[in-house]
């Protein structure tokens, strides 16, 4: 395995009670590049995303990340900040009263001073073009600047690679034109989930299909 | 938050450590008394407070004061009469006597209750929650409630939003609720549903948690200072239930 790999999943088996299983012996490398994700709904698309997390466990098969085996939470523990993933509804990612309580809360729990932290909260609200947003208010933000917000929140860790499920959901068409140059400028390696084809054939380099619980490449 | 420009704002700029302490002497100061007149006049008190705590919208906070009052009613309907409160009788309302004692009480437990509603008001209304919450965690207020607080502040708005969603979408499928076990049973519905997405909410919000390396631990990020204005409120605090207090005891001993 080259030091390129960023994620290895060999035989994932998942299914829940009393269905047909999800995901069946499924094989995944991702090198360093973006790809994209597609498949029919319920197909198991955000099951496999929280496996790749540790969020949840496969009932067979290896997740390796950055060539480490990880079977229990200890392991994903240390490697889950160096993935930036950012979650469908920025609902869910975003916790904090104010935006820059937000985005100080990785960095402060992997034990940055608030000094630090603070550096990285201005440096992330820079990049994202949202200098003065830090005293907003997470719940009056709209919906694009929401999503950007959580993508900050996943920024502000430094990840080596992005998780992005349904990234363009309810945007409207300039949320989405800012959030792919966004992407764009970062250059970082990952997986992108989404259903809207036009938005991953300017993104990614290539293309996964999920179905029937196998991944294929489209 | 800003001024309102009339009152003085001196609250809104108070140590929230200091609010913290403050909130919690003079609410159960004033659930100790036991005199009309020391509850009237520390619900002036309250008053005072809530006119120096730089509130943007003072009429809004007022209104509020009166959800109280839903409460206020059952202490009116059941206190004042002989059957609960036993003394000397000063009208009848039918079977029903009206006695001295109970109408003494309910009027003193009248004035605690707003006295007690408009001083939180004024000291919480005066500060984000998260300032209030950073203050009581730097006074050893245990995390757990601090991140219960954190989460609640935040998400009761999300609960709304999801709420108002669901009552719309079944308003706009004719639903007009009534008092038949259809109106009942869709309600039940509404509000299961609410349990069950919230539920599933918290476990992506634990999820979201970890992923940004969360261990058990929130680091509030303030720094307080103890300022020279911090001294002036507390100062006049106590002088305020100094007052109360003194009125309450020569009240007692008459």
């Amino acid at each position: 395995m080259s030091s390129e790999t960023l994620i290895k999943l060999s035989g994932i088996v998942y299914g829940y009670p009393g269905r047909p299983v999800v995901l069946d012996s499924l094989d995944f490398i991702l090198g360093q590049e973006l790809v994209g994700l597609i498949g029919p709904n319920g197909c198991g698309k955000t099951t496999l995303l929280e496996i790749i997390m540790g969020l949840i466990k496969p009932q067979a098969g290896t997740v390796e990340i950055m060539g480490r085996v990880c079977s229990e939470e200890k392991h994903f523990r240390p490697l889950r900040p160096q993935i930036g993933f950012v979650f469908q509804d920025a609902n869910d990612q975003l916790f904090c009263p104010t935006v820059a309580d937000d985005l100080a809360f990785g960095p402060l729990n992997m034990g940055a001073s608030r000094q630090e932290a603070d550096e990285v909260v201005r440096t992330v609200l820079t990049n994202l073009g949202l200098e003065d947003f830090g005293s907003r208010i997470t719940y009056d933000l709209s919906g694009g600047e929401k999503k950007l917000v959580a993508l900050g929140t996943a920024l502000a860790l430094n990840p080596k690679l992005l998780i992005l499920d349904e990234p363009t959901n309810f945007l409207d068409e300039k949320a989405v034109t800012r959030l792919e140059e966004i992407i764009r400028t970062l250059k970082l390696p990952g997986l992108v989930v989404s259903h809207d084809l036009n938005f991953l054939n300017k993104m990614v380099s290539h293309s996964f299909r999920l179905e029937n619980g196998r991944l294929t490449e489209v | 938050m800003t001024s309102n420009g009339l009152f003085p704002d001196w609250l809104l700029r108070t140590d929230p450590r200091l609010k913290v302490i403050l909130l919690v002497l003079w609410s159960f100061h004033l659930a100790f008394l036991s005199t009309v007149i020391a509850a009237a006049v520390g619900l002036s008190g309250s008053f005072l407070i809530y006119l120096i705590s730089g509130q943007r919208n003072c009429l809004k906070g007022l209104k509020s004061l009166l959800a109280i009052n839903s409460f206020l009613i059952f202490i009116w309907l059941l206190l004042p009469f002989s059957f609960s409160v036993p003394g000397t009788v000063i009208y009848s309302l039918g079977p029903l006597d009206v006695t001295r004692e109970g109408v003494n009480l309910s009027v003193i437990l009248s004035l605690k209750a707003l006295a007690i509603t408009l001083g939180a008001l004024a000291i919480t209304g005066s500060s984000g929650p998260y300032d209030l919450l950073a203050g009581a965690r730097k006074l050893g207020v245990p995390e757990k409630l601090t991140a219960l607080f954190l989460l609640m502040t935040r998400y009761i708005s999300v609960i709304g939003q999801q709420y108002h969603r669901l009552a719309q979408a079944m308003r706009v499928r004719g639903f007009r609720p009534g008092s038949d076990l259809h109106t009942l049973r869709s309600y039940a519905n509404l509000a299961g549903l609410l349990l069950v997405r919230g539920f599933d909410r918290a476990e992506r919000i634990y999820a979201a948690m970890l992923c940004r390396g969360y261990r058990g631990r929130f680091f509030i990020r303030a720094d307080f200072k103890f300022k020279c204005l911090d001294l002036g409120v507390a100062w006049l605090f106590v002088s305020l239930g100094l007052l109360v207090a003194g009125l309450d005891v020569i009240g007692n001993i008459n």
